[in-house]
């Protein structure tokens, strides 16, 4: 489990933005693409390398009036960081 | 027949013009000459059009792309609509300063394309002194905040250095490096008996790429994909006809698929007369082998055509005869001992009866049968 006060932020070449023709996020880095749903674009969003997992946590709580995010937001970030698209700043 | 899905890729083959001379290109044999370029305007209406029909990643390719002097004008202008730009070069056209004038024009991602792992072998496959100025481009590359992504072309000429390759790229600190497999269509085709490595040899490379992929894990990615040849099943091609690839070749004719040029019976069209959108959505060349109609036996009742969509129309062609064969590299294809046999003929280790060779530089060559 990482440092709740790292600051995870998109690895260097990661690009995310938002694609209309595909009505979705997406992640863009060098040759490839994955397209995101709605939880992923939204803690992706937030990966700014200024916030720390932290703070990530309670603006999304905060942003979606949500509660208990938590879990998600630590599972999606193991991922992110085993397949490379975020590091801890 | 439904609307098609949006393409993901847009390749732009701005020019077949190169400084290198590898005989394991993939261009066609009939390189496009310089005056038949699309001009920046043309390649500027193209990116438009492939942007708002979805295209979202980009390539530069060719030929060298760097030989083209309006390569900035065209990567700014990518940024602007959104893409995510890669340029796929050899490092000769560029220096220090123009790496850093495609950082701030928003280019995002630069491969750097190596022959082999030594001066030697790397400058006589090139036809040209290269390896000492494609170390310096990819730290430039790795100085400008990009990662710093490798391409090994890997044939019988080089297979046997993919160790020292790997070792190299580790010792530059790459981040990314990718073992490519020659593609064997144009110069690569002809030069086929030179190229093609033994089974042993595609193993033994796959075993050490394996290693070393566990050996830096978390700090370089290492791609390797066993050539179709041996796989006994064919590699979907371009991802599905029509599905997510556009290719635009140096004059301007839109393929699905960069080596889909010349394939009987294919209706292309060049950007010049019709858009992108109709290209992509109308244009029969696209729909031709879109979904299963063009399928003949074994494919059509095959319970892997979803995964495959029976392989490599190019493919069939070059080695059939014709492209709604199956992909001969495919075991239940009834060509599949034309594969066989070109395996055999490097596991024999015959001496080719013709001399390897090297892709001229932006002439045509004059094929006598
Ligand atoms: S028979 Fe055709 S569809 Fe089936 S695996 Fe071979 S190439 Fe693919
Ligand atoms: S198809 Fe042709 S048509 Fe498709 S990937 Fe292969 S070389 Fe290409």
């Amino acid at each position: 489990m990482p440092d709740l006060d790292a600051k995870p932020a998109l690895a260097p070449g990661y690009r995310f933005q938002w694609e209309p023709v595909q009505g979705c996020h997406v992640l863009l880095y060098p040759e490839g693409m994955v397209q995101l749903n709605e939880t992923a674009a939204a803690i992706l969003s937030f990966c700014d390398g200024q916030r720390n997992i932290l703070r990530v946590i309670a603006d999304l709580e905060n942003e979606y009036a949500a509660e208990g995010l938590r879990e998600d937001v630590l599972s999606f970030l193991a991922e992110a960081v085993e397949r490379g698209w975020v590091r801890y700043a | 027949m439904p609307k098609p899905p949006p393409p993901l890729w847009l390749l732009a083959e701005v020019t077949h013009s190169c400084p290198l001379q590898c005989p394991y290109c993939s261009n066609p044999l009939d390189l496009i000459p310089k005056k038949d370029e699309l001009d920046t305007e043309n390649w500027l209406r193209v990116l438009h059009e492939a942007r708002q029909i979805g295209a979202a990643q980009l390539g530069f390719s060719g030929g060298e792309p760097l030989v083209r002097k309006d390569l900035e004008v065209l990567i700014g202008a990518s940024r602007k609509l959104g893409f995510y730009s890669n340029l796929i070069t050899s490092g000769i056209g560029m220096d220090a300063e123009r790496v850093e004038r495609f950082r701030a024009l928003g280019l995002d991602h630069i491969q750097v394309s190596f022959q082999a792992d030594d001066a030697v072998l790397n400058d006589y496959l090139a036809g040209t002194n290269s390896f000492q100025h494609k170390l310096d481009m990819a730290r430039a590359v790795k100085a400008n905040g990009y990662p710093m992504v490798l391409c090994f072309v890997i044939h019988r000429q080089n297979i046997g250095q993919v160790r020292q390759m790997l070792d190299l790229a580790a010792e530059l600190q790459a981040d990314y490096v990718e073992l490519a497999t020659a593609q064997y269509e144009g110069w690569a085709l002809l030069n086929r008996d030179h190229l093609l490595p033994t089974q042993a040899q595609v193993r033994e490379a796959e075993r050490i790429a394996h290693d070393y992929q566990a050996k830096l894990k978390g700090k370089m990615r290492i791609y390797y994909v066993v050539p179709d040849y041996y796989e006994n099943r064919p590699k979907p091609c371009v991802g599905g006809w029509g599905r997510v690839f556009l290719a635009v070749a140096p004059d301007g004719l839109a393929l699905p698929c960069h080596s889909a040029r010349g394939l009987p019976g294919l209706e292309l069209h060049n950007v010049r007369e019709r858009s992108i959108e109709w290209i992509w959505n109308e244009s029969p060349g696209f729909n031709h082998f879109r979904g299963e109609g063009w399928m003949k036996e074994p494919c059509r009742t095959c319970d892997e055509r979803e995964k495959d969509f029976g392989g490599c129309h190019c493919q069939a062609f070059k080695l059939t005869g014709d492209p709604t064969n199956a992909d001969p590299t495919c075991a239940k294809s009834p060509h599949h001992h034309l594969v066989e046999k070109a395996i055999d003929t490097s596991e024999l280790g015959l001496v080719p009866a013709k001399p390897m060779v090297f892709r001229q530089r932006n002439k045509r060559l004059e094929v006598k049968g």
